[in-house]
């Protein structure tokens, strides 16, 4: 095994060129497809993020007595997908919005009545948190009598997970492509290296050289090449990553959201892919110019 | 001498013929080689000498017929069985087949990397190699700057660095000068002394002197004469 490393080694360093080149679009393959994996977590983080903020208001009709409300509430709760209810009386809202405005304290001030209605908040259950099932909550909550209006998430919600559904579709079919062009890649590299030393290759089946004798060093070239090829990657994502993270952190306009990059386990199976790609790669060509 | 005892022939051929293509290089081929036997195979050019080698070590299989090296009948052995077919040989090509960018010792040592021993072994057999074949300086030279003798050497070395059971010379002394040529031939000799079997292609009538040994005649593809050698 050291013997086939050592082979490996020597190898790479005979073709610094070549293998340069192949380990720089192995990187560059890594660096596109990575950098839209990230985007698409970060993208799902603020889609969670605002989805666990999700709430359906429900205001009610003005005159709404003890009894109808206890009614409304029991109705509303017997709705599937409602996890939760929380009544919100108009006094009660008023003090919200003025702890929420205390910038602007004479905005409120001046009010003589209260103009809020009552109200009941609704939380949902996490598997109803999607945009389908939120309008259909709220159709039927809209229905029931006593009720004014239901007003809930933002519209461009569903419009946004359904964007970030495509672009999920669009990144597997991207990786693929790029995993296919990393195979493509190292496989032309170990091709030509085959092709340089077939002369050599031919003398040792003749001494008694196996298949597997003469292939191990090329897999583990394949290897390093690959696992180069996802370290730089990787390195050159978390760089760009980096520079982006300072930006952000400039602007507070995210509040309490930050970005983040891989875990380490992403990023080991990233460059495991890397690896990967180098073995099949390797497989490929040996098969074809060893026929085995 | 173990010709004529009932071990075993270590090669058997029976009926054996090669075709290129449609063209014959062998017809009809039967022949029993013993452990230990010291064949010349012998011929003009084109007689099929070195067909007849590869037929052997499996590097061309029989159009027809069947070809037994030490109890396995090359008509049916599986692929990944054929390296350890070629470990009972030490084949000494007419073409030397070293590799020019490998040192001496890599070229030497590659063969017993590629049987699997240790490094430590590798290294002591390879100086004791050269040494036998007079050539321990060279050992980290690169076959290209070696004398046409001086590779012949090497590829001796190479042949018999695995312990083989069977060593192969296609015309040996083809290309050398007659002192190179004493040289080769009086390490053949002590090959064959310690017990190795010895098959040796030739089209040079004058090689064949001084020894105990078995001579055959090929032409056009066919075996025309086959007979012990008298010492001289
Ligand atoms: N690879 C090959 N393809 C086609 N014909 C070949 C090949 N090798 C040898 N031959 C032919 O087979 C015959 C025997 O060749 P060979 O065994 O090399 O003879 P020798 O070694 O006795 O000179 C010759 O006619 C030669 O031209
Ligand atoms: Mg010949």
């Amino acid at each position: 095994m050291i013997r086939h490393f050592e082979k490996a080694v020597a190898d790479i360093a005979a073709n610094t060129f070549l293998n340069s080149i192949t380990v720089i679009t192995i990187a560059f393959s890594i660096l596109i497809v990575s950098a839209f994996g990230l985007l698409m977590l970060n993208m799902s983080d603020f889609l969670n993020i605002w989805k666990s903020g999700i709430r359906v208001m429900v205001y009610l009709k003005e005159n709404c007595n003890e009894q109808n409300r206890l009614k409304l509430e029991k109705a509303i709760r017997s709705v599937p997908g409602v996890s939760d209810l929380k009544w919100i009386s108009k006094t009660e809202g008023l003090s919200r919005l003025k702890e929420q405005m205390k910038n602007q304290p004479s905005f409120l001030a001046d009010l003589k009545d209260n103009p809020l209605p009552d109200a009941f908040e609704i939380s949902l259950d996490p598997s109803h948190q999607h945009p389908d099932p939120i309008s259909r909550i709220a159709a039927i909550v809209q229905k029931m009598e006593r009720v004014d209006e239901v007003e809930y998430g933002q519209a461009w919600l569903g419009r946004f997970a359904g964007i970030i559904g495509l672009l999920q579709m669009a990144g597997y079919a991207f990786g693929g492509l790029f995993f296919m062009a990393g195979v493509f890649i190292v496989a032309n590299t170990i091709r030509l290296v085959l092709y340089s030393k077939r002369d050599e290759i031919e003398i040792m089946r003749l001494i008694g050289a196996t298949d597997g004798f003469i292939s191990a060093p090329f897999f583990i070239q394949g290897s390093i090449q690959g696992a180069a090829g996802g370290l730089l990657g990787t390195g050159l994502l978390y760089l760009v990553f980096s520079f982006i993270s300072l930006k952000v952190k400039g602007y507070e306009i995210v509040g309490p959201v930050s970005i983040r990059f891989f875990s380490p386990e992403i990023l080991f199976g990233i460059i495991g892919s890397g690896v990967l790609a180098g073995l099949m790669g390797c497989y490929f060509s040996l098969r074809q110019f060893l026929k085995y | 001498m173990t010709h004529g005892s009932r071990k075993t022939p270590i090669i058997r051929m029976y009926h054996v013929y090669k075709l290129y293509d449609s063209k014959s290089a062998l017809s009809d081929i039967s022949l029993e080689i013993e452990e230990n036997e010291f064949l010349f195979v012998t011929g003009a050019s084109g007689a099929g000498k070195t067909t007849l080698l590869k037929l052997l070590y499996f590097g061309e299989s029989a159009t027809n017929g069947q070809v037994i090296i030490d109890g396995v009948n090359l008509l049916r052995i599986p692929k990944h069985q054929i390296p350890f077919l070629r470990r009972k040989f030490g084949i000494i090509f007419q073409d030397y087949k070293l590799i020019p960018s490998k040192t001496v010792f890599e070229n030497l040592a590659l063969v017993l990397e590629a049987a699997g021993h240790k490094r430590k072994f590798v290294e002591k057999k390879v100086k004791s190699v050269l040494r036998i074949v007079g050539l321990e300086e060279k050992q980290g030279a690169l076959p290209p700057s070696l004398s046409g003798g001086e590779q012949q050497r090497i590829a001796i070395a190479r042949a018999v660095i695995g312990d083989p059971k069977i060593i192969l010379a296609d015309e040996p002394t083809g290309n050398l000068d007659s002192g190179s040529a004493e040289i080769i031939f009086d390490l053949l000799n002590r090959f064959h002394k310690d017990g190795s079997t010895i098959i040796l292609a030739t089209h040079d009538p004058e090689l064949i002197h001084s020894i105990n040994g078995r001579k055959i005649v090929l032409d056009k593809g066919q075996l025309i004469s086959d007979h012990k050698i008298k010492e001289a």
